[in-house]
């Protein structure tokens, strides 16, 4: 009998029966995928996770019978009661009394649980779309430093000793100087003692005495290892390039915003952040909320706690500007902007706005997206015409005359996940004014 | 033999193992299941792995190696969801009927429990496999894992040569047909898979020697040989009627590709070698519960067991031999290891202390005395139906208190036929018994006619038992895969086989692009 142990045999061997099911079930992952992600905070929205899949658009058909008509027998046990001629009801659907034959080929084929791993969900979350402008790559400063095998040194620590290499050294050296072989003595002295009290090889045996006492003064002479011998691994650093990027988060907090507009706003900035997270190891996130005035807040303080005041988009503009200025120099960051907004603005403040975006703001910046939340359409009566914005009608003359940024109205939960897909798809980049 | 000796030590004591306790386990085993019950088992092979490797396994019909496809992605995600959720287990074994007999054991096991599964399967399943005559004649222990791996690298190759999504539009039209790809009455002669092999390499040497594209420009060669045979004499050229459904098409399809036809080749047999397990569920269980049964007892009687190991097998005994009643919530059909095993100690029973019932109705057996004997050739020379038919006693109908009931959709209410009593237990014998009859369980669909002269419909007939028709939408998509092959119309009747009378038809039309190229 053999006995094998299989378990360190390589996991995974289903792996590509798994991205065959996973392709062939497309369509409905993804629909489940987006089903599951709506009900996620921004920083769990990656983690990955269960999905239910309905079976039927995985079926494999067969050629069996139909459940229901025609005459059938069922053998069954546990009778107590009944006796020849009994009639009972026919039990409807999921009755203990005709199991036996519900499912011919063995297995119902019920909606089932399919766990994605975390970089499934976020494949199938964001596929074809792509990020402008990934271009941007600067060496940062401290942790991006990889250390990589560089050859042999004499010295270094323990830990590091290179054992094969020491010993190839080692035993080279023994060879050139002749160091006996413990066979050799072994042999020698096997033959001392056959010899021993044989008068007649006296002789022999004062020669062989003396080849030993010869060879063991060599043994001790040469070493076994030498300190010249010792070789340790060396490593080198090479600085690595990392790419990082920061994500400015700007939203008008001021009372027209509602609450199910900061909520079409939030699920926006997760599906960038899901997106950038995806393309950079460092991605920072910057929050500035603002009505006349602006400032640079915490996430909870950003989405939660409410404000008054006017509403200047300016200050938004200015706030980050400063803030990239002080913390994110352009040249080391790749820098996205979403800002989020109902489009009201102070209607002396589009100009400036404007201005501000074009000269400083855009230049430094990957990508510009605007999102323009309303109320949920339905709350409009049937034949109501909205007055695009005055923020929309400012940033759409500078898309116009070919400005870097993008822009969408988004009125219903639903809207955010195509919009975001419209906005990065690998078409469409960074152009076209819909709504 | 019944002198007892005492072991000095047992096997184990506590839950940990490791594989000389595997290894004292086996031998310990191996003496009681060859000396002492007369198994003849093929050499084994015990392969401990993971849960992850279980499921592995699992997803692949049990075989440690398969051809890619995403059906067994599907498998996969399904049990793993399954055993996430911890609404299902993990078998303790899988066994392969291979020669040397695989056997795989979850790392997870307690000792009692590899030991319980070395009966099991080392064992009882391997003696199944090694000496059923179902198994002998339709499957080819000594090729099948190469078999396997030609049937791997084969659809691999032709992934590389023709496209995934090409190879896997036929496999999912071959495996549509799998339940139908089975000659089922025919003498057969013992398959050599390992022959198999080399046999698809020389028939595709010979098409490429033998191929010369002048024939096809031979004017009225084609039709010159079209005298207007008899009917009779096209269908037994083409050997129709036909129940292999996938062999007609790998032989006559007009429009596959040889690479197509393979792989239809492929599933079809492995198809077969599943062919006897379905069969012999009940005596292949029953054979392997019997013996692990024995042999745990006796390892407990010679002191090999401690008596804490013992409970614990005892309590997984139970587990698996449990049969709930009709009417409770946990009853899913007859549970096959209860069954098997009942039987199994009721023949041991009547060869041993018979009653004079059973004098009556067992009279070759009763009171032979060597019950071995008697099961050793059971499980040689039955299957599930025939087994049934001729081993299940009236004592066991009434401790099972088996009844039978018939439901009539015509009728408004469901009648009891036969009970557990004197007038009911043929009755209900050779009910039960067909329940385990392929013949029976599986619809019967064959391939009637074709009109190769004409517009090539292809024309199957399913006899529809006791007038119940196929489920509609299954039949209909595997019907779409079955015209996709044939390459032409394909048209399902539905025959009443009492009267003659067609219940219902199904027709179906290849769609265009999905095997065969537009106007190839």
């Amino acid at each position: 009998m053999h006995i094998v142990d299989r378990r360190l045999n390589p996991g995974g061997k289903n792996l590509s029966n798994r991205q065959r099911f996973m392709r062939r079930a497309k369509e409905q992952i993804r629909k489940a995928v987006h089903e599951s992600s709506a009900g996620k905070g921004i920083k769990d929205a990656d983690e990955g996770g269960e999905i239910v899949l309905p079976a039927r658009g995985v079926h494999e058909p067969s050629f069996h019978r139909s459940p229901t008509g025609g005459v059938r027998d069922h053998l069954l046990p546990g009778n107590k009661e009944y006796i020849v001629g009994d009639t009972i009801p026919r039990p409807q659907g999921g009755g203990g009394g005709s199991g036996s034959e519900g499912s011919p080929d063995g297995e119902g084929e019920d909606d089932f649980r399919f766990a994605l791993s975390r970089d499934e969900f976020v494949d199938m979350f964001l596929e074809d779309l792509e990020l402008p402008d990934l271009a941007k790559r600067k060496v940062a400063s401290a942790e991006a430093v990889t250390w990589h095998r560089a050859g042999y040194s004499v010295s270094g620590s323990p830990a590091n000793l290179a054992l094969m290499r020491t010993v190839r050294n080692s035993l080279s050296r023994r060879i050139a100087l002749r160091r006996p072989k413990v066979d050799e003595l072994e042999a020698l002295r096997a033959e001392i003692a056959a010899l021993e009290g044989d008068v007649a090889a006296e002789s022999r045996k004062r020669a062989l005495e003396e080849e030993l006492t010869r060879k063991l003064r060599r043994v001790s002479l040469i070493p076994y290892i030498d300190p010249l011998d010792v070789r340790y691994k060396r490593f080198d650093s090479t600085p690595r390039p990392v790419a990082q990027a920061v994500m400015f988060c700007l939203m008008d907090v001021s009372g027209s915003m509602t609450e199910h507009m900061k909520d079409l706003a939030k699920r926006f900035y997760i599906l960038l952040y899901i997106f950038l997270k995806r393309r950079y190891k460092n991605v920072e996130v910057v929050f500035i909320r603002h009505t006349h005035v602006a400032s640079e807040v915490d996430e909870d303080t950003f989405f939660h706690s409410p404000e008054t005041g006017g509403t200047v988009v300016s200050t938004a503009l200015e706030e980050m500007q400063r803030v990239v200025g002080e913390r994110y120099p352009a040249d080391n960051w790749n820098i996205y902007a979403a800002q989020a907004s109902d489009g009201d603005n102070t209607a002396s403040d589009n100009d400036r706005t404007a201005h501000l975006l074009t000269q400083a703001i855009l230049p430094q910046c990957q990508y510009y997206a605007y999102l323009e939340v309303g109320r949920d359409v339905e709350h409009f009566p049937p034949g109501f015409i909205r007055r695009d914005s005055d923020l929309w009608q400012t940033y759409a003359a500078l898309v116009k005359a070919g400005a870097p940024m993008a822009m969408r109205k988004v009125g219903h939960r639903r809207d955010i996940y195509p919009v975001f897909r419209e906005l990065f798809s690998k078409k469409t980049g960074a152009e076209a004014v819909t709504a | 033999m019944n002198v007892i000796t005492r072991a000095e030590r047992p096997l184990f004591e506590g839950a940990d193992w490791e594989f000389s306790t595997l290894q004292r386990c086996h031998d310990a085993i191996q003496e009681i299941a060859v000396d002492e019950l007369g198994l003849s088992v093929y050499p084994n092979q015990i392969e401990v792995i993971s849960a992850e490797q279980m499921l592995d396994a699992y997803s692949s019909i049990g075989m440690p190696l398969f051809y890619k496809h995403w059906s067994f992605g599907k498998q996969f995600a399904r049990n793993e969801g399954l055993y996430r959720a911890g609404m299902q287990g993990l078998a303790y074994e899988i066994v392969i009927n291979s020669n040397p007999c695989i056997s795989y054991v979850m790392e997870e096991n307690t000792a009692t429990m590899q030991a319980l599964v070395i009966a099991h399967a080392a064992f009882g399943h391997n003696h199944f496999f090694k000496n059923n005559y179902l198994f002998k004649q339709w499957t080819d222990a000594d090729g099948i894992l190469d078999y396997l791996e030609f049937a791997r690298d084969y659809v691999m190759e032709c992934e590389e040569r023709h496209g995934e999504a090409a190879v896997e539009r036929v496999l999912d039209a071959a495996h549509a047909l799998m339940s139908h790809a089975v000659h089922r009455y025919p003498r057969r002669r013992a398959t050599d898979l390992r022959l198999e092999e080399k046999r698809e390499r020389e028939r595709r040497l010979h098409d490429e020697q033998v191929f010369n594209d002048l024939w096809r420009t031979v004017p009225g060669g084609g039709n010159a040989r079209h005298d207007p045979t008899t009917e009779e004499r096209r269908k037994a050229l083409l050997q129709l009627p036909q129940e292999n459904i996938l062999y007609f098409l790998e032989k006559t399809a007009p429009r596959l590709a040889p690479w197509q036809r393979e792989l239809l080749r492929v599933v079809r047999i492995i198809a077969q070698y599943f062919y006897p397990q379905t069969q012999t569920k009940v005596m292949n269980e029953g054979c392997a519960t019997y013996v692990h049964y024995r042999i745990m007892n006796r390892l407990h009687e010679k002191g090999l067991l401690t008596d804490g190991a013992m409970v614990e097998f005892l309590k997984s005994h139970t587990n698996v031999v449990f049969q709930p009643d009709f009417n409770d919530p946990r009853y899913s059909g007859l549970n096959p290891y209860a069954l098997g095993f009942a039987m199994m100690q009721d023949i041991e029973r009547i060869c041993i202390e018979p009653t004079a019932e059973d004098e009556q109705w067992f009279p070759a057996i009763a009171g032979k005395g060597d019950a071995m004997a008697v099961l050793r050739d059971c499980w040689a020379n039955y299957r599930d139906e025939s087994f049934i038919l001729q081993f299940l006693s009236p004592r066991l109908i009434r401790h099972f208190g088996l009844f039978h009931v018939v439901d009539d959709a015509d009728e408004p209410h469901l009648a009891i036929e036969a009970i557990h009593d004197e007038r009911g237990y043929r009755a209900i014998r050779q009910r039960l018994a067909r329940q385990y009859d392929v013949a029976w369980t599986a619809p019967d669909i064959q391939v009637v006619d074709v009109d190769l002269a004409g517009d090539r419909k292809l024309v199957l007939h399913h006899g529809a038992m006791n007038r119940i028709l196929l489920d509609e939408r299954d039949a209909r998509s595997v019907l779409q895969h079955l015209a996709d092959l044939w390459g032409y119309d394909v048209v399902m009747r539905e025959i009443d086989p009492g009267s003659g009378s067609v219940m219902k038809e199904h027709a179906a039309k290849p769609r265009v692009g999905i095997l065969h190229e537009v106007g190839g």
